[in-house]
């Protein structure tokens, strides 16, 4: 148990490695000026050669990556080209507006997700199950911009239910902010809904097919008791996991959804640094992202190995 | 003792290479019985029909865009801008009077080219690193798990957009080649995953029983046997290069911004629904989920009839 927890530990820190890399030698595939780039084109020749002194430019790339990945390591994540401000400083703000987004449809599409899950496998192969399975995963194809789209028109343009934009009016109520925060959240739970509650499904079967459910049921207990209390708390386990591995894909998807309801969250700022070619801003982007995701899997794992019995046993063995 | 079988069957000894290929034939034969069978069982499912209803629909608006088109997907009417579905554009026009229906058409090409390039670039490398890699497992293996880690360890458009900025070129090409990259090692992981379970069986001992050389183990013998899984994990990558290429034209990497790409107009237009000029972004956007669902249809079919 010890040592794979140590090799999957291992292995998550040799990702991360490995990502530093790519995206270092990614952002240096072009030689590029930056002192030019922060000076402007008619800047003196000699201020341009200085700055790129100061800022180390002009060393070797891979020089410039072993002093970049100590900064990085140091929580010096540099400064913002176009911003002229540290890249940290861009990237809180951001981070918050998208985690209370992210939290939101996560916390939304558990019990939604569990809920079709359980109604699917008590019904397996009617009609409904069909409905929640198939609809689900084709729910699960389409981008999220293309729900945004439908979603807009529908709620926002035709009903006027809820706003267009995701972001509420200055000092608007904590109630009012959230209530911006619907349609977008809406989007990415439609995306994840599919998978999540395929896997509840699955863990639902396997659990009434299970011996311990059919001695329940023998024993008297109500139907509702057995699924309630041994089925879906054995069903539960997978969920919750598979849910977490998907934390890292809900980064992804933040960044259509921020740009269509225009939400100044963390994928709108790296669609930014994309555009304006601001690199350390988009180095910094995108490994938070890899961070993320990398620490996010590898609990995720944990959490399922830990808590599953079976495959505990089977990983001491 | 298993040197003493080896030596019988290597001998070459002719009854037992005749026992041996009728055995072959049969079990060909029982396979070949099994794939029918599997296809008929394929054919009666509605879902994977329509599936492939809707794909082959939009296959055909790509190969024949320009002259299915009713209009001029480039011709503009200043005069007839922004218009919801009228009896002479069906689907509206756009900002600049475009024929919408004729502009969602058109579009078909640019996505169904570069996710079908980029998953069939990505399956045909996928499969030989990740034959190799499961055969020999060792080396090769480890480093093939490093790298597809590492792809695995962000969202693909969060990958893509950062090589588009680093390299300053986003064109529909560079996006094809770059989804490609980051699905090879994702597709040779799956194959790897199936030759693991294959190799162990008794056909691959045999071939190399009869020191068959390994180019034809991988290619004869293992391959044709992994093929199905082979065939639903395409699939799945076609559907997720649609999914990630919709969205990377919407974001304004791919396609330039003129184009008639699907994901470009709802980029485009969707400031407009404000003003309930709803359907110069909601066709393009209902074409980008009709393909993703047929796709899907499709892959879900596959992987019920051949993966159990």
């Amino acid at each position: 148990m010890k040592r794979f927890l140590l090799r999957r530990f291992l292995l998550a820190i040799l990702t991360l490695f490995l990502l530093t890399g790519l995206v270092f030698f990614a952002t240096h595939a072009l030689p590029g000026n930056v002192a030019q780039k922060i000076l402007g084109p008619f800047a003196d020749k000699d201020a341009v050669k200085l700055l790129n002194h100061q800022l180390g430019t002009d060393r070797p790339i891979p020089r410039q990556y072993v002093n970049w990945l100590g900064d990085t390591l140091s929580g010096d994540l540099g400064q913002s080209l176009n911003y002229d401000v540290p890249v940290t400083e861009k990237l809180r703000p951001a981070l918050g507006y998208s985690a209370r987004l992210a939290m939101l449809a996560f916390f939304a599409v558990l019990p939604i997700s569990l809920l079709g899950g359980v109604i699917a496998a008590l019904r397996k192969n009617k009609v409904i199950d069909k409905v929640i399975t198939v609809g689900g995963l084709s729910a699960a194809v389409i981008p999220e911009f293309v729900w945004a789209v439908f979603l807009i028109l529908i709620f926002g343009v035709k009903l006027k239910w809820l706003p267009v934009s995701a972001n509420a009016p200055e000092g608007s109520s904590v109630v009012e902010q959230y209530r911006h925060l619907i349609l977008p959240a809406a989007c990415l739970v439609l995306v994840l809904f599919g998978y999540i509650a395929r896997i509840t499904r699955a863990g639902v079967i396997e659990g009434m097919d299970a011996d311990y459910t059919r001695t329940a049921l023998l024993k008297g207990l109500p139907r509702r008791t057995v699924v309630g209390k041994h089925v879906l708390r054995n069903a539960l386990m997978p969920t919750i996991a598979v849910t977490a591995t998907q934390i890292g894909y809900l980064l992804g998807g933040l960044v259509a959804v921020e740009r269509i309801f225009n939400y100044p969250g963390f994928g709108q700022l790296l669609l930014t640094s994309v555009r304006q070619r601001d690199f350390p801003l988009l180095q910094a982007s995108v490994l938070i992202t890899g961070v993320l995701f990398v620490v996010t899997t590898f609990f995720a794992d944990l959490l399922y190995t830990v808590l599953n019995p079976r495959i505990r046993q089977s990983v001491i063995k | 003792m298993s040197t003493q079988s080896n030596s019988t069957i290597v001998s070459g000894d002719p009854t037992i290479s005749r026992d041996q290929l009728s055995v072959r034939a049969r079990a060909e034969e029982e396979v070949r019985a099994q794939r029918k069978e599997r296809f008929a069982l394929l054919l009666r499912r509605p879902s994977f029909l329509i599936g492939v209803l809707i794909s082959g629909f939009w296959l055909a608006c790509a190969l024949f865009g320009s002259a299915i088109a009713p209009q001029d997907p480039a011709a503009q009417d200043l005069m007839a801008k922004l218009q919801n579905p009228t009896a002479k554009h069906w689907f509206g026009t756009d900002n600049l009077g475009r024929d919408v229906l004729s502009r969602v058409i058109v579009g078909t090409r640019v996505i169904l080219f570069v996710a079908f390039g980029a998953t069939v670039i990505a399956a045909i490398f996928g499969t030989i690193i990740g034959l190799v890699a499961g055969y020999f497992k060792g080396m090769v293996d480890e480093i093939l798990m490093r790298v597809a880690d590492v792809f695995m360890s962000m969202p693909t458009i969060v990958f893509a957009l950062l090589i588009t900025a680093s390299i300053k070129s986003d064109s529909m090409l560079v996006v094809l080649f770059i989804i490609a990259v980051v699905f090879t090692p994702i597709i040779a992981r799956t194959v790897r995953a199936s030759v693991l379970g294959e190799a162990e069986l008794e056909y691959v001992a045999a071939a190399r029983l009869r020191t068959e050389n390994t180019q034809h183990i991988l290619f004869k013998e293992l391959l044709p046997n992994i093929l199905p899984s082979l065939l639903v994990e395409f699939t799945v990558r076609l559907g997720y290069a649609i999914f990630a290429i919709a969205t990377l034209s919407f974001l304004g990497a791919g396609a330039g911004p003129d184009s008639s790409d699907w994901g470009t107009q709802v980029a485009n237009h969707y400031a407009f629904m404000n003003g309930l000029n709803w359907s110069a972004t909601v066709f393009p956007a209902l074409a980008i989920a009709l393909l993703a669902i047929g796709v899907n249809l499709i892959q879900d079919g596959l992987a019920e009839a051949f993966e159990r």
